[in-house]
């Protein structure tokens, strides 16, 4: 594997409560290359945390610790403010959940990506127009010019995804941190978005850290999983092994999904043990070069 | 039970009676309270001066009429703490009895207009239609006149006095309570929890009065309490104008008022009670505060 | 049980209206589950609202019983017959009130005796427990307080609930419990449930037959054998299923 694009060990978020210290993440590690990396978790298994804490987003008194938070060898690791401003969005960028909450309601959509551009490559107007024109295409808008000048709460849930996506980029970011970029989407439109992602990392070498609770989406879209339980890595395997997966808390998880083909009466339901807490990370193979992860 | 198990016991997460799960919950908000400072300091302020309204006679040095013309305007020394005004009265004990004039106003103030506000805002809100409209033009009506001009108008109609200063600062003070109990009835109404109970055969009386109304009083009682420090400060200004209490009662506005014609030569005739004012109104502004991170519905998700 | 004929429902006065539903018409029988897909917007959730009685502007035909019903008022043997379990667990249960004040309220208002032991009794039918009689919301999970939720549509004992997408809100191993607990609740009291959802094999696993909802119309409805053998007769019915199928690459 050559240099990765980003390189974490033993990240921990801890955040101070009434009844003591919370741990939402608890020593993860992994590296990403130019690849899909799916991180595949439950509400409260610390993977949204993840995400937060790689771009600086953590509040305090949240707190973020590492042993190591590289960006091609840079350290990223609690960067003051300003420095911090300059890498989220320019180098690593991030697509939330919904794109309502994300679009500023009074801002054209052109204007916004123009804006995000400018921040980060410092371009003359009309070329960052230029740009927002051509990254509304690249996201399968069909008339960018008209889109350019509607707000956001003229265009759909799917079109205001994409949008968000073109914003995010347009200064040509080396990793897209995608949270749930498509669980609030239908899925005729979800096909749409994931192929506009899909295509960005193969055609400009891009990587994407794809953060999902649906397993069977992120075994046929990514490259690679972490499967995450309590604020730890519990299994780390290839995307298409994920259906042999051996973790007692990965197998419960997708044996509890429905399926058409295979009816059954009633669901198996998972059986949560203390164990998996603190247990022995399963990875795959000998493309494990390190401990707690990929 | 020792103070350890009686604190497991309040912050149980599976409370086991109605009484614990009750009791759980005020504790709960009594931390977060207690986490801020300021607010408390604001609380032990308010207590103090609950605690000097309801003691006035014991506390203050003489009685509050008790003239003494050969000592008028006398600085603050050892006999006379916070000095003599013109005529020679104790400013210290003035304030001492002044303080339930306080409390009466405040009181009464904060009974009577937010539950206007509130009765008028959430049947405005959750009635909609015409019944909104006429509420809420009536509510625009009060609001277009400057608080204090309307109170003026009101206690120049009704007299002036105590009481009917009072009951003038509640009638123009309801309007906003009006407004945020609207504002707050619109996102509750089409909650799904109101859509439940409308499929448990609710009637609206019962939505308003048991779903909708625990979740506007909070609010209110915040807002209440940070404007608290705007109806002391009406009150003293009726009571500067000479529209609110009558002298010889201490009420702390009208000393100002009668302070200030020596307020160059003999500051502290105003400035005393003036720091009284300044102090409760903060209390009640750090109180507010703290009420919020306490009853804001936002903050509960923590 | 249920039969809805020609229903239209809308939102709005004319120059701004907005047709969410348009002509839809099924029949849910006796102790049948049936189903509603359809992606966002395709009014799925509206048909259910306008049943309950939550939505004032329809027009058509909706009958329970055979009885039909009017277009706002609902009576109380409605609401003894129908009850309704919605989408976020978060939004259905009222922030200040415990479980035991929302279970209480309710068989109150459904004129029952014996409250305390029917609480106990409706916890520990969805598998909650009596210690979780005096909680508030916020101190119970999603899963709960869907469980919660769905309590308080059977204080009623009712014999049919509208079900809005009662699992999306919820993580997948908490999916697997609820809908468990769904199924078990149905073979016990003999539930007739018409459910919401834009997920297939939730649908399949639940319904015996469902209808196919796009732009407000009912395109198809189909059995639940024709579903999981992904026979659909529509175009947009095998390009529904195709796509939660999963993702595969294209181009």
């Amino acid at each position: 594997m050559t240099e990765p694009l980003l390189s974490v060990r033993d990240l921990r978020v801890t955040f101070p409560t009434r009844q003591g210290e919370f741990q939402a993440v608890r020593g993860i590690s992994f590296d990403l290359g130019r690849e899909r990396l799916g991180v595949v978790g439950e509400s409260g298994s610390g993977k949204s945390m993840t995400g937060r804490a790689i771009l600086g987003l953590v509040r305090p008194p949240g707190r973020v610790e590492a042993a190591r938070m590289e960006l091609k060898g840079q350290p990223i690791l609690n960067l003051p403010d300003r420095q911090m401003r300059k890498i989220r969005g320019g180098r690593i960028s991030m697509v939330m959940q919904d794109p309502k909450f994300s679009l500023n309601p009074v801002m054209t959509v052109g204007q916004q990506i123009i804006e995000a551009y400018r921040l980060h490559a410092n371009a003359p107007r009309d070329r960052a127009r230029q740009k927002a024109l051509e990254m509304l295409e690249a996201v399968q808008i069909r008339d960018p010019e008209r889109v350019m000048n509607a707000y956001p709460h003229e265009v759909s849930g799917g079109m205001g995804q994409r949008i968000m996506i073109a914003m995010m980029l347009a200064p040509e970011p080396q990793i897209l941190i995608a949270d749930e970029p498509t669980s609030a989407l239908d899925v005729s439109v979800r096909t749409e978005v994931l192929n506009i992602m899909d295509g960005l990392v193969r055609d400009r070498g891009m990587g994407l850290i794809f953060i999902s609770h649906d397993l069977n989406l992120v075994a046929q879209f990514c490259d690679r999983v972490l499967i995450m339980y309590a604020g730890r890595v519990v299994e780390t395997l290839p995307a298409r092994d994920l259906h042999h997966a051996r973790h007692p808390y990965t197998c419960g998880l997708l044996d509890s999904l429905p399926r058409l083909e295979a009816p059954v009466d009633r669901l198996p339901v998972l059986q949560r043990q203390d164990s998996w807490r603190d247990g022995d990370i399963v990875a795959d193979r000998a493309d494990t070069e390190f401990p707690g992860g990929l | 039970m020792s103070a350890v198990s009686r604190r497991d016991w309040l912050l149980s997460d599976a409370p086991q009676t109605r009484r614990q799960a009750r009791l759980g919950a005020m504790y709960q908000g009594w931390l977060t309270f207690r986490g801020n400072k300021l607010a408390m300091l604001g609380l032990i302020i308010l207590v103090l001066l609950i605690g000097m309204a309801i003691f006035a006679p014991l506390l203050a040095p003489q009685s509050p009429y008790a003239q003494n013309l050969a000592d008028r305007l006398q600085p603050p020394s050892a006999a006379h703490w916070l000095g003599t005004d013109a005529l020679g009265r104790d400013i210290l004990s003035r304030l001492i009895h002044g303080s339930r004039i306080t409390l009466f106003i405040v009181g009464t103030v904060a009974l009577i207009a937010p539950i206007i506000g509130l009765f008028i805002g959430t049947v405005a809100g959750f009635a909609g239609g015409w019944v909104d409209q006429v509420l809420m033009r009536i509510t625009d009506i009060f609001l277009a006149f400057p608080k204090l001009i309307l109170a003026l108008a009101f206690v120049a109609a009704l007299g002036p006095s105590i009481g009917n200063a009072v009951l003038a600062l509640a009638l123009t003070a309801w309007p906003p309570y009006a407004r945020l109990a609207r504002a707050e009835t619109l996102t509750i109404r089409n909650a799904d929890f109101i859509a439940a109970a409308r499929l448990q055969g609710a009637g609206r009386l019962r939505l308003l009065i048991r779903h909708i109304w625990p979740l506007c009083v909070s609010s209110l009682i915040v807002r209440v309490a940070l404007d608290m420090a705007g109806i002391i400060l009406s009150a003293a200004g009726l009571g500067f104008l000479g529209l609110g209490a009558q002298p010889p009662l201490p009420e702390w506005g009208a000393m100002i008022s009668d302070g200030r014609t020596y307020i160059l030569d003999y500051w502290w005739v105003a400035a005393m009670p003036g720091i009284a004012i300044f102090t409760v109104s903060m209390a009640f502004n750090l109180l507010g505060d703290g009420l919020r991170d306490v009853l804001d519905p936002k903050g509960d998700k923590s | 049980m249920l039969t809805v004929a020609d229903l239209d429902v809308w939102f709005g006065q004319p120059p701004d209206r907005v047709d969410a539903v348009k002509g839809a018409g099924f029949t849910v029988a006796q102790g049948e589950s049936f189903g509603l897909v359809g992606e966002s917007g395709s009014g799925k959730s509206t048909i259910l609202r306008a049943i309950a009685g939550l939505i004032p502007t329809w027009s058509g035909r909706i009958e329970v019983d055979a009885k039909p019903l009017s277009t706002d008022r609902r009576d109380r043997a409605f609401f003894k017959t129908v009850q309704m379990v919605f989408q976020d667990p978060y939004a259905s249960l009222h922030p200040r009130h415990s479980v035991d004040a929302v279970l209480a309220e309710t068989l109150r208002l459904q004129g029952m005796d014996r409250i305390d032991q029917r609480i106990e009794q409706l916890l520990d039918d969805v598998g909650l427990g009596r210690g979780f009689r005096f909680r508030y919301p916020h101190q119970l999970s999603g899963g709960q307080r869907q469980r919660v939720a769905i309590a308080r549509a059977l204080a009623a004992e009712p014999r049919m609930l509208l079900l809005d997408e009662p699992t999306s809100a919820l993580d997948v191993s908490v999916q697997a419990e609820i809908l468990n607990l769904l199924s078990d609740l149905r073979a016990e009291h003999g539930l007739t449930y018409l459910m919401v959802s834009h997920d297939l094999s939730v649908v399949g696993h639940m319904c015996d037959r469902l209808a196919v909802m796009q732009h407000g119309r009912i395109i198809e409805i189909m059995g639940v054998g024709d579903l999981r053998a992904g026979r659909g007769r529509e175009p947009y019915t095998r390009q529904l299923m195709s796509a939660s199928a999963g993702y595969s690459a294209q181009g």
